[in-house]
């Protein structure tokens, strides 16, 4: 497949390092030094040039490819990309990322508005995810397959975790519920039963909801269960956007913003948040509103070092958990580092999203582990698949090494991955699957 | 000194236009009294005052050009001048005779009265002997007029009104701000009143309807016309002396949700037939409204029940004994709040008969008022709704001095400024009611009537909030009468801004609004 990709920023080039191994892939950017730094970097082929423009995109020969991904920091420049490009080759299937959440709308109210085939929203993607990680705590990262039904996630486990120390198959208690990988110092390991589970480790579980919320609370160290108490701080679109997820879990969430004129178009659209308008570093402030007894903070200032001082500030004075957006990519082990709990990219978190939907291939629906190391998918079985009708245990030996059975929905219905669950046409069933093996393990699907 | 930055020319030109138009419904009486055989000459008379003064009036301007400013002249002018022509019939029918309205003071009173939809009246005695039926169509009819509004109407039916019609309507209609529910605000102001017809007619077809039914042996075909006429509007005149009291019991409950919904905000039914009856329950003026009159009403009926509420003397003949009665406390009860909440000023009973806690509690009434965009006056629902909204907001940011919380109604935000317009008109209602109150307590003392301290304020409320009866000497079946001619005068004018809300009469006496 050939692949345009017009923007080569930290998602293009992203987007591109991923795909360059089994694709086509032209990148276009503006700016020289970056084309050309890039071309050393992937294997691709860089242009330099406007995206906009017919006589770039003729460059890097549009009327031949199958897909252009437009992922400039500019949504105007995405929608026009995409809209250009339609013009020249209008079976070329076209991925606009935006930040402004009103283009996202427009979009899913006329599918294929503005010439664009799929759409990534950066922002509301950035605060689905945040709201999913304050869902679940000690999660750092939560994905939902099969229509919700399953759900994957991953959490740090600190020392005083009940689960430390002990083996796979001393923790594995949970009914509905398998741990499917181990990070460890940024190493995926398959686990089996006497594999040892660490202080620091990562540990990925896939399972039922009911039973991934009941290991969060287990695993986790604070007392609370639910996190009902939220303080956003910083009112931007992903300040925003969490909020108004927030409420429409049923939560009433305050969040803090210093603009005056902001704070009261905020409160006027989120009827159910609580806006103040102050400045999130005022320490009187954020005693008198006892912030030390908040469940999360989030901080979604415009301004990295601005969110991880509002982080730590608001941990210094209790709160249990810090979850903040980083718009650098290399400061969010930086800021895991020194005591956010969760720091969140939005960047990562959209290239991630665009990598996902452009796999071609039969899974349904992809979540990226530790920066590409593993996946985990969903697949349907397939009448003509060699695997049906033989247990797992069986089926397990024509897969690559590296394959974890994490869950099977059966015509909606929860089953548990057992060595002897025969395997069944239509079975949705979710893995945990290496990196390196991906192609080879779908294909027996 | 600066000139005039006002363009009272056109103003008082389309003053004009609308002046000449009212010898249209004067059509009315004039066919009923050749029906009854009875004198026409105080509606010809009348009719020909009328297009004369319009006609007149229209030459001082051509192209009359409406601004905002304009706009509260034109408003305020047009409901004084119709006043005065509208008490042209009483002053000649009553010429020569021994009625009250002879005098052009009492006539001016009952006039202002009718228009404003306010009921209060200083007719000596309400009879077919001493007034014709057309006369006292004539009253009824005024009050109709008055009731959705007379410029509403001439937006609707004036091409020439179109373009300043928005503020002329805002100026006049109910309630902070209108409701455009058509892009032409001409086609707005038609369907509010088609919806206004359409009631009227239909309470007519009821009431009619129960008298050949058998169930009201005297709502014969005049007073089913008649009543109607002046339920929609909240207004409460009645040709008959003892107002609804004279009805069977079928009667009054036919006429309680008509009161109801004359207090409602007339745009709600619109989008209701637009839509579906769910902007109802949806509505949270309605909901507010509905709650509002439900307890009030439970109140009331409970204490009429338990015998608290009637006092033994001067019952009338055809009503019967209340306390320990469930049909005719719950009754009596909702009948006179819907009454008085909304502003109409109807009696089921004399509540003069009522004890004090009954007699409280119907002037805690006469303060709420109808619904925005409805005929009711005083100080309106949505008014009470943001101020309880808003207070509650202050008890809030009490505790969180940063805390950003708009005001909201029905999902929507409210403007500041509006909330603040509400502050200043609710304020201002209840100043203007109290120095009023004071006021009315020296003349009626200089000119020897005494009064009691219910009665003044009753006096004052039911005039300023367009109510009409009031308790006592003022009673709902008694009159006005014997108050001074100054009193009336005053009490004229209290009716007047009171029907406009205060501001647009208000605004003309500050020296911004002429020279700046």
């Amino acid at each position: 497949m050939r692949v345009v990709i017009v923007g080569a920023g930290e998602v293009g080039s992203s987007i591109a390092a991923s795909l360059a191994d089994s694709h086509e892939v032209v990148v276009v950017d503006i700016d020289r030094d970056r084309v050309e730094s890039l071309q050393y970097e992937v294997d691709v082929l860089a242009i330099q040039g406007d995206g906009g423009s017919l006589e770039t995109l003729e460059e890097a020969e549009i009327a031949d490819a199958d897909m252009l991904i437009a992922s400039t920091d500019d949504d105007e420049t995405n929608l026009v990309t995409c809209g250009t490009a339609k013009t020249i080759n209008p079976d070329c299937f076209t991925i606009s990322r935006v930040k402004n959440t009103k283009f996202l709308e427009t979009w899913r109210h006329a599918e294929g508005a503005f010439g664009v085939d799929f759409m990534v929203g950066t922002n509301l993607l950035t605060a689905q995810t945040i709201v999913s990680v304050i869902g679940l705590p000690a999660a750092n990262d939560v994905e939902s397959f099969v229509g919700g039904r399953v759900q994957m996630a991953e959490f740090r486990i600190d020392s005083e975790s009940p689960i430390a120390g002990q083996t796979i198959q001393e923790a594995d208690r949970f009914e509905s519920l398998t741990f499917a990988g181990l990070v460890r110092d940024g190493d995926v390991i398959i686990p089996d039963g006497s594999t040892r589970i660490q202080a620091d480790d990562e540990v990925v579980v896939i399972g039922s909801r009911d039973s991934v919320r009941q290991f969060a609370t287990e695993v986790s160290t604070t007392d609370e269960d639910d996190p009902s108490d939220v303080l956003i701080v910083g009112g931007s679109d992903i300040g925003f956007h969490t909020a108004r997820l927030l409420e429409s879990r049923g939560l009433k969430p305050r969040l803090i913003e210093r603009n005056h004129d902001h704070a009261r178009e905020l409160a006027e659209s989120l009827p159910g948040t609580t806006v103040m308008e102050s400045d999130a570093t005022d320490r009187e402030f954020l005693e008198r509103e006892h912030i030390g007894e908040v469940d999360v903070v989030v901080a979604a200032l415009d301004n990295d070092e601005k969110s991880l001082l509002a982080g730590l500030l608001a941990k210094r004075l209790g709160a249990e958990r810090a979850v903040a957006v980083v718009d650098a990519g290399e400061y969010v082990d930086l800021f895991e580092a020194v005591g956010i709990d969760v720091a969140v990219n939005p960047r990562e978190a959209t290239a991630e999203e665009i990598t996902r939907f452009t796999r071609e291939r039969k899974a349904e629906n992809v979540a990226i582990i530790e920066h590409d190391q593993a996946e985990v998918i969903e697949i349907e079985v397939d009448t003509a698949s060699p695997l049906v009708g033989r247990p797992i245990r069986e089926a397990i030996q024509d897969l690559p090494d590296g394959v974890v059975f994490g869950a099977i929905t059966r015509d909606d219905e929860y089953v548990v991955p057992r060595g002897d669950t025969i395997l069944e046409t239509d079975d949705h069933v979710v893995l945990f699957v290496g990196a390196g093996v991906v192609e080879q393990a779908t294909g027996q699907f | 000194m600066s000139r005039i930055r006002v363009d009272w020319r056109s103003a008082t030109s389309l003053v004009g236009s609308v002046l000449k138009y009212l010898a249209v419904p004067l059509v009315l009486p004039l066919v009923v009294a050749l029906g009854y055989g009875q004198d026409v000459v105080p509606f010809a008379v009348t009719m020909i005052v009328t297009v004369l003064l319009g006609v007149s009036l229209e030459q001082l301007s051509d192209d009359p050009d409406l601004g905002a400013r304009e706009a509260f002249l034109m408003v305020s002018l047009t409901w004084l001048a119709v006043a005065l022509v509208g008490t042209i019939p009483y002053v000649i029918a009553g010429w020569g005779t021994q009625s009250t309205l002879a005098n052009p003071v009492n006539a001016l009173f009952e006039s202002m009265s009718g228009f404003t939809t306010t009921g209060a009246t200083v007719m000596g005695a309400i009879s077919f002997d001493r007034h014709s039926h057309a006369l006292l169509l004539w009253r009824q009819l005024t009050q109709w007029l008055g009731g959705m509004g007379i410029v509403v109407l001439a937006v609707a039916i004036l091409p020439e009104l179109s373009v300043g019609g928005a503020q002329l309507m805002d100026a006049e209609a109910p309630g902070p701000g209108i409701e455009k529910l058509s892009p032409r605000i001409a086609a707005t102001a038609r369907a509010l009143w088609i919806a206004y017809l359409g009631f009227t007619v239909l309470e007519f077809c009821l009431l009619y309807g129960l008298h050949q039914a058998g169930y009201a042996p005297n709502m014969d075909l005049y007073n089913a016309v008649a009543h109607p006429l002046t339920t929609l509007p909240t207004g409460g005149f009645s040709p008959e002396a003892r107002s609804i009291e004279a009805f069977s019991a079928a009667v009054q409950w036919v006429i309680i949700p008509f009161m109801v919904v004359a207090g409602t905000n007339f745009a709600l039914f619109w989008r209701a037939f637009d839509e579906d009856g769910r902007v109802f329950s949806k509505d949270s003026e309605f909901r507010f409204y509905a709650g509002l009159m439900g307890v009030l009403s439970a109140v009331l009926a409970g204490l009429l029940f338990s015998g608290v509420g009637p006092g033994l003397a001067t019952v009338a003949d055809n009503v019967l004994p209340i306390p320990g009665n469930a049909e005719r406390s719950l009754r009596h009860a909702v009948f006179q709040i819907a009454s008085i909440v909304t502003t109409t000023g109807y009696a089921s009973m004399d509540f003069n008969t009522w004890s004090q806690p009954a007699q409280y509690l119907l002037l805690f009434g006469m303060f709420v008022g109808g619904s925005a965009g409805s005929t009711g006056g005083a100080i309106k629902i949505v008014r009470w709704l943001v101020i309880i909204k808003s207070l509650k907001r202050e008890l809030f940011t009490t505790i969180h001095p940063e805390a950003v919380s708009p005001v909201r109604l029905g999902g929507r935000t409210l403007d500041e400024r509006a909330i603040r317009g509400i502050y200043a008109f609710t304020l201002l209602y209840l100043v203007i009611f109290f120095v009023s109150v004071a006021l009315l307590a020296v003349n009626t003392a200089r000119t020897g009537y005494s009064l009691e301290v219910l009665e003044l304020m009753a006096a004052i409320a039911a005039t300023l909030g367009n109510v009409g009866p009031g308790f006592g000497a003022i009673g709902p079946m008694n009159s006005y009468l014997d108050f001074s001619s100054s009193s009336k005068l005053f009490m004229v004018f209290l009716m007047w801004i009171g029907r406009l809300e205060i501001f647009p009469v208000l605004v003309l006496l500050t020296q911004a609004y002429w020279r700046s």
